[in-house]
């Protein structure tokens, strides 16, 4: 019934397209994703960007102001002051730096653990497979925010155990992910030629069965992204995360949060600017897996 | 069935003894103890301070204590609500939080199954791609960000309700939604992907070539295939909820135990934190076996294993 | 007298991003009461689609367009409440495979009784014994026990004869097996075969036998529909086409069907290259890049499908094979 039982024939007049032109091509049509993507890289500029946009310093307080003031644009002060009269702007766009950086590293952190442990218990196969892939079952019942936040009460709020936290219980559904890849190619006939005619294992994961998983791989990344710099903001927001002076939006959307009576502005901008990224970030993320893994959507 | 139960209870067993002991270990490891935040008391005190709560016993010897008192229901003494037991304090406070997630994750079904449903029922319309863009939104935005501003528009600015406190019916209105919206979202989107996926399906391509009218086709053949992803999710569902749940009792005051939770974080109150952790795993195990019989029960291949 | 099945122009057209595809062109064709036509092609000629335009089951970027008349009465395109007053009823269709065409989440007893009860008002006691008698006749054993089974717990044979029952239901005057066998073992094909022609021989109904296999065709049809690309090809009694093909197509097809009569140990006779990008279709005659006797005619003017002689028609610029 599907369009797919057409034969469109292959030979003379459709040229063929690799995996990634195909796809970039697919993700270049959706307007969402394109108008994300553009939003995204706009954010990440003006967080990274601004100690030299000579723009005020995030620690820069302003005594003639009062605290939690409204946004001033005459002075400059786009979402007004916070509450010890520094620019809430700034400090956002410095909180977005922390953020930012939190999402990839325990990203990163989570690739790594996951591709490692997916590939493995695929290729290998048999008992281990089975005990690795339970691990991650019992693994995955687990409320993972609990255990983050008892990583961070018992690691003295260290930021960088943070990120490692983060991505430690995030890893299940990439090695799930990487795991399938492994089992569905590793079957394939390619790979069983390959072995045949005497070419390594260590090859054989290397030129073929990585190649392979890496469209599924690239979309769970844009889609853990997102997932890490919630989970974040989710602890930093209950004051468990990153501690001053240094703040990412987590914890500027709490202080504004307690605020937010009579300095509605300070929520609304700090809120959303996390909600705007992490939208983008999933439309982002959806676009991929249509371009990567086309169904009749 | 009931061999495929037994595979599933005894994964849930381990799985629930990881939590305690991960738990255990893991409050174990902080540096300071529970009281290093207070004045610093004499030697003796403290000595008898730690051997009141067993903490001079070896580590192994406390796991046994503790896996013992669980046995019994009883979770310790918090450290720092000295007047009551961990017991006592989740007890108290659960059923508040059951009350908000059981409303949350009934209204996040209902509401999320008939939208998702009803966009693939228009797929590619204007409809349905304004549904799922504002699913997007309800999945990407945390429920911090929401609770706030809905607090701000509805119970400040409008003065609608009550921004915070409990007892009252319009006490659970905002918790609710602000905790239900991302659940209503994902629900929604894998429902729709999942009827797509069955609408094309061969047999409901039988069932149209059968001449069957189109209710019955969309109802005994199209949306009863297409529930069984939703009932997989609905262990995380629930898993989701009770992690949201610590944030929006916290914004809203509510007396729960998510609150507890992180009280007890903050005031490193160990058995407090671990008897949230334990209790919480435990309830989570227990909606995925939940979960896990209905899939059973609707699922025949499954069901005569 | 009307014939039970009139195709006239028929038309199928998919739009997708890269274009339209045309299914089906132009394809006009009839079924006679108690006859069985068969329609043979290559995956990408139309076969299926023309049926699927037929009973409405078109995707949804497909469009029919022309006409087709179930005893008279033009039902293409027909609103999907009358159209449910024919489908299941007096026109039935039995598709290719039978695992994903039964609901594996219903017991075979709940998709038999619901024609019945649609169709024929019946209750459910009613209507489980009719289905019951219908799985005996499809020799089912225990039919009795074995209708409240799930699909999952029969064979592939079995859900065929299954799924051949529940298109008995309502005793349809047409009966249309979209690759009935395909999917199957080769000893169960024969087995369903032959339980077609019995039930044809029993109830005097039409089938409308779609394969891409002319050993199929061969002992159960009476007239054969060759398909190439979306158009008509040749159309003849079967026995006749098998004997002398008047187009190069079918000639090729029955001349790569390995045969046990021949004793030389011969190369496999096949059609040189690809059927063509129905979205891109060439010039003149389809089949002209794969065809040994094409001349300058075909690329200038495709060839319209002609009769030949009585009860035959082929397009194609020769004369004759």
């Amino acid at each position: 019934m599907a369009v797919a039982d057409i034969s469109i024939g292959a030979v003379q007049e459709v040229q063929g397209r690799s995996l990634w032109a195909d796809a970039r091509h697919r993700f270049l049509r959706n307007k969402a994703a394109v108008a994300s993507l553009i939003v995204f890289c706009v954010i990440v500029a003006a967080c990274f960007l601004a100690p030299h946009l000579g723009l005020r310093a995030p620690d820069d307080i302003n005594w003639d102001l009062e605290s939690w003031g409204p946004p001033n644009l005459e002075l400059g002060y786009l979402l007004g002051t916070d509450a010890n009269n520094r620019d809430l702007f700034v400090r956002t766009l410095y909180g977005g730096q922390v953020s930012l950086l939190v999402g990839f590293t325990a990203t990163l952190v989570s690739l790594v653990i996951g591709v490692i442990w997916g590939a493995t218990a695929g290729f290998i196969g048999g008992r281990i497979d089975g005990f690795m892939m339970r691990i991650v079952d019992i693994l995955y019942s687990i409320p993972f925010i609990f255990f983050v936040i008892m990583l961070t009460v018992v690691f003295g709020r260290f930021i960088t155990l943070i990120y490692v936290a983060i991505g430690a219980v995030s890893w299940l559904d990439m090695a799930r992910i990487v795991r399938g890849q492994t089992i569905s190619i590793r079957r394939r006939e390619f790979i069983e030629a390959a072995e045949a005619s005497g070419v390594s294992k260590w090859r054989i994961i290397t030129r073929h069965i990585i190649p392979n998983c890496l469209g599924p791989v690239v979309v769970y990344v844009t889609l853990t992204v997102p997932n890490v710099i919630l989970t974040e903001s989710f602890i930093s927001f209950l004051g468990m995360g990153v501690q001053e002076p240094d703040s990412s939006w987590g914890t500027l959307v709490s202080e504004a949060a307690v605020v937010m009576g009579i300095a509605p502005w300070a929520i609304i901008g700090t809120g959303g600017i996390l909600a705007v990224t992490l939208l983008c970030l999933n439309f982002i993320g959806d676009g991929m897996r249509d371009a990567l893994d086309p169904k009749d959507r | 069935m009931l061999h495929y139960l037994m595979r599933r209870l005894g994964g849930a067993i381990p799985t629930l003894f990881i939590i305690i002991a991960g738990t255990f270990f893991l409050m174990r490891l902080a540096p300071g103890g529970p009281f290093a935040r207070e004045r610093k008391v004499p030697k003796e005190v403290e000595e008898n301070l730690l051997r009141a709560y067993h903490l001079d016993e070896p580590l192994w010897q406390q796991f046994l204590r503790y896996l013992n008192g669980l046995l019994h229901g009883d979770f310790g003494p918090s450290f720092k609500y000295k007047d009551f037991s961990v017991a006592e304090l989740i007890f108290g406070g659960f059923p508040v939080s059951l009350q908000l997630g059981a409303i949350a994750i009934v209204l996040a079904l209902a509401i999320g199954l008939t939208l998702g449903i009803w966009a693939a029922l228009r797929q590619n319309s204007t409809a349905d791609y304004a549904a799922m863009s504002v699913s997007m939104v309800g999945i990407a935005v945390p429920n911090f960000v929401v609770a706030p501003i809905l607090t701000l528009l509805i119970g400040m600015q409008l003065q609608l309700l009550p921004v915070g406190g409990w007892g009252h019916t319009s006490n659970y209105v905002l918790p609710v939604i602000a905790l239900c919206l991302p659940q209503i979202a994902a629900i929604a989107r894998l429902t729709r992907a999942s009827m797509i996926e069955v609408l094309s399906s061969n047999f409901v391509r039988t069932a149209r070539a059968k001449g069957l009218p189109a209710r019955v086709t969309i109802t005994r053949h199209a949306i009863r295939a297409a529930v069984l992803p939703v009932v997989s999710y609905l262990g995380p569902a629930v898993a989701n909820i009770i992690t949201g749940s610590v944030v929006v009792e916290q914004i809203f005051s509510i007396p729960g135990i998510g609150r507890y939770f992180v009280q007890g974080s903050l005031n490193r109150d160990y058995t407090l934190v671990m008897g949230v952790t334990v209790f919480y795993g435990a309830l989570i195990i227990l909606c995925n076996l939940i979960a896990d019989l209905l899939y059973g029960v609707l699922d025949p291949k499954v069901r005569y294993d | 007298m009307t014939a039970i099945l009139d195709v006239r122009n028929l038309n199928t057209s998919f739009s997708t991003p890269e274009g339209t595809v045309r299914a089906v062109n132009d394809v006009s064709f009839s079924i006679e009461a108690g006859e069985t036509l068969g329609i043979v092609g290559e995956s990408g000629s139309g076969k299926s689609q023309i049926f699927m335009s037929v009973m409405g089951l078109l995707a949804k970027n497909g469009r029919a367009e022309g006409s087709v008349q179930f005893k008279g009465k033009e039902i293409l395109n027909l609103k999907v409440d009358e159209l449910n007053k024919i489908r299941g009823v007096k026109m039935s269709m039995i598709f290719q495979d039978p695992m994903t065409s039964l609901n594996p989440y219903l017991s075979v007893k709940r998709q038999m009784t619901e024609v019945l009860e649609t169709h024929r008002g019946m209750s459910q006691d009613a209507a489980l014994t009719a289905a019951v008698n219908l799985l005996d006749i499809v020799q089912i054993p225990e039919a009795r026990r074995r209708v409240h089974m799930f699909p999952h717990e029969f064979s592939g044979g079995m859900r065929q004869r299954v799924m051949i029952a529940m298109a008995l239901l309502c005793e349809p005057e047409l009966l249309i097996a979209d690759e009935p066998t395909t999917a199957l073992d080769v000893t169960v094909q024969a087995q369903i075969l032959d339980l077609l022609g019995k039930l044809k021989r029993e109830t005097g109904m039409a089938i409308a036998l779609i394969t891409h296999d002319l050993g199929v065709i061969a002992g159960l049809a009476n007239r054969v529909m060759v398909m190439y690309a979306g158009e008509v090809a040749e159309r003849a009694n079967a026995g006749p086409l098998f004997k002398t093909p008047q187009h190069p197509y079918t000639q090729g097809l029955l001349r790569s069907m390995p045969r046990l009569d021949e004793h030389r140990a011969n190369r496999l006779q096949t059609i040189g290259g690809q059927p063509p990008n129905l979205q891109h279709l060439p010039d003149g005659c389809r089949f002209r890049d794969r065809c040994s006797y094409a001349f300058d005619r075909c690329a200038a003017e495709q060839p319209l499908l002609r009769t030949i002689a009585e009860g035959r028609a082929k397009a194609c610029h020769l004369e004759a094979l």
